[in-house]
């Protein structure tokens, strides 16, 4: 068996962003770290591989820097070899990545391939979905639960009423919920070998993407309207007065 | 002329207010642009949906019943979806971003070669014409896009936009013969493990109780915010903390990556007020937090902190708003 999973990087959620007049911004000294979702995604990789076998590939598109988020956030954990796909991350869109991924997928005929559920930069939430249509496969997104029975997948799934299971035949599209599973930490010998672990370098050219355009443009980012910080009141009795007299919504 | 087709969201046969909050976001989008509007009600003995929505001010209110579709499985939901879009000709497609839009959406998008805008919060005119406001980065910045395909795919936030309401007037009720793709899809529909509540849905609440770490545990949780939300007819929600650790449902979680909401009030109790939080609350309109601390990131965006240990300050609190709402 062979599974699929993606290494995205994301600016720190942490890290303020600052924005330029023009309305884009400024990514001068922000952390980048791996997106958290691809963590999941990676420790799902692991698991049904140590279960079922498998060999495991982690695909990173971006700039040369992702190479290091590959290294670190996948193959020092224990995914085999990496392949980057060096592209110009703020000129893509989301069909983008997904045609990226599935010119991928037609090279290396996984039988699965875990995404996370959303990158915590864009939160788009379509990669995913995109690249099942795309591929006409099965998808099993929001995975909170995961097995490998046979030829099909059992997914649990979180969505908005409580929890549903699917079956999906493969090879499938699974997308990471952050409850699927506790991602492990690389421990030094993972490091290590990390280092020597193939990496694969491709480009849209390799792909034969270079004269696809994205259909989706940011024009201009704003900074949110603030909320400013309200009274702390004394007590219960004037919590009570507040929500009824000044408020009024009692 | 533009056409937009707005996807219905319906549970055991009645409408949601997904719906209509989408709906919402099409009579603003069709404003801009002269379009008309269009539904889309799929799935399986939805005829009184259909009905239910014909005062809308839709045109054309496209039904697909099918038993195939009784469950909204993403691959073959796409499928139909997308082929009424091309048989009524709509250049935009929009549904709620819900879990359910949030997973077949997108595959309309990809079978419609559309570009797709997620989980927007309002429509905006950019200097290269109309566009969408969504939020980025868990609601820390904003942006405006364009989308520069012929045809276009939208989810809308539903707590961004107020319910549409009735316009009078009827809309046709066509029936569309269905060729849902279930069995080539390689899905099946297993299991639905429902959250059983009484109380009203987070998405339709007006006002919102959520619990945090800090409560300790499911009793602890269910101790403090069970009552409150009683007596004040609420929602219950939770940071993603207090559903990690089993103290509720999964589908209680407000913030990034869970629910958004923005209730008249909100009770965040116990919850510290991490940005990704935040994320799915802070349009609320009035927001209390209850905190044994003082200098969380919570205290700077809610309108009354009130500074104690929850376990002690909740059932005096619950005491006097049952006494507020009895008069005495
Ligand atoms: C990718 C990603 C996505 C995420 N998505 C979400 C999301 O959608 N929603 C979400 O909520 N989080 C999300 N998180 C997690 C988020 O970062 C925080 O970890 C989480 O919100 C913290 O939950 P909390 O406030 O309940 O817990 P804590 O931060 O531990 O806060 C507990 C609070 O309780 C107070 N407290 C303790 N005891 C009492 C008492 N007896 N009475 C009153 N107060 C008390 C403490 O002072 C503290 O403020 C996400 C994180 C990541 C990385
Ligand atoms: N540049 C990228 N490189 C690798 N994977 C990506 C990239 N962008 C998105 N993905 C994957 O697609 C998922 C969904 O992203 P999105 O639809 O943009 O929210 C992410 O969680 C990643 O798993």
């Amino acid at each position: 068996m062979k599974i699929l999973v993606t290494a995205k990087r994301v600016t720190d959620p942490n890290a303020s962003l600052v924005i330029n007049d023009d309305g884009s911004w400024i990514d001068d000294d922000v952390e980048y770290i791996l997106n958290p979702f691809c963590e999941n995604a990676i420790e799902c990789a692991l698991e049904l591989a140590e279960a079922h076998d498998a060999e495991t590939i982690a695909i990173g598109i971006g700039e040369e820097e992702i190479q290091r988020t590959i290294r670190q956030g996948a193959l020092a954990r224990g995914i085999d070899r990496g392949i980057h796909v060096d592209a110009e991350e703020e000129e893509l869109d989301s069909e983008m990545i997904a045609k990226i991924l599935k010119a991928v997928v037609e090279r290396e005929e996984p039988d699965v391939v875990v995404l996370g559920k959303q990158a915590v930069d864009g939160d788009s939430n379509q990669v995913s979905q995109l690249l099942a249509e795309m591929l006409g496969w099965p998808q099993a997104t929001f995975a909170s639960e995961v097995k490998i029975e046979g030829d099909e997948a059992i997914v649990t799934r979180e969505v908005d009423g409580g929890l549903e299971t699917i079956g999906v035949g493969l090879p499938a599209i699974i997308s990471a919920d952050l409850r699927l599973n506790d991602p492990r930490y690389a421990s030094l010998a993972g490091i290590m070998k990390a280092k020597k672990k193939p990496l694969e370098e491709l480009d849209l050219d390799d792909l034969e993407l270079d004269d696809e355009e994205p259909k989706v443009r940011v024009v201009k980012l704003h900074e949110p309207a603030g909320r400013s910080a309200g009274v702390v009141v004394a007590d219960v009795d004037e919590l009570i007065v507040k929500l009824t007299t000044e408020a009024r919504v009692l | 002329m533009s056409k937009i087709l707005v996807v219905a969201e319906h549970d055991d046969g009645n409408v949601k207010k997904a719906t209509l909050t989408t709906l919402n976001m099409a009579r603003q989008l069709a404003e801009k642009r002269g379009a008309s509007i269009d539904i889309a009600v799929v799935g399986s003995g939805v005829g009184g949906v259909a009905e239910a929505l014909a005062g809308y001010g839709a045109e054309t209110i496209h039904v697909a019943d099918h038993a195939d579709l009784a469950y909204p499985l993403a691959s073959s939901w796409a499928k139909v979806i997308a082929d009424i879009a091309s048989a009524a000709d709509a250049d935009v497609i929009a549904s709620s971003a819900s879990t359910t839009g949030k997973d077949i959406m997108p595959r309309v998008a990809a079978r419609l070669e559309a570009g797709m805008a997620s989980d927007v919060v309002g429509v905006v005119d950019t200097d290269d014409g109309v566009g969408f406001r969504r939020p980025m980065w868990a609601g820390a910045l904003l942006a405006d896009v364009v989308i520069d395909s012929d045809v276009w795919v939208v989810t809308a936030r539903g707590s961004a936009f107020d319910a549409a309401a009735a316009t009078g007037g009827e809309s046709a009720i066509d029936a569309f013969a269905a060729e849902p793709n279930l069995a080539a899809s390689r899905t099946r529909f297993i299991r639905f493990d429902g959250t059983q509540s009484d109380r009203p849905t987070l998405d339709e609440a007006d006002i919102v109780v959520a619990g945090g770490r800090g409560l300790k545990s499911a009793d602890g949780f269910n101790q403090v915010v069970e009552p409150l939300a009683d007596s004040l007819g609420a929602a219950i929600g939770a940071s993603r903390a207090a559903v990690d650790d089993g103290f509720c449902p999964n589908d209680y979680q407000i913030g990034q990556t869970g629910k958004v909401v923005a209730p008249q009030l909100y009770f965040a109790v116990a919850i510290s007020g991490a940005i990704q939080h935040l994320a799915g609350m802070k349009n609320s309109k009035v927001i209390v937090a209850i905190n044994t601390r003082d200098d969380e990131p919570i205290h700077k965006i809610a309108d009354y902190t009130l500074v104690g240990d929850a376990f002690s300050v909740i059932p005096e609190l619950c005491e006097k708003i049952a006494a507020v709402k009895s008069g005495s």
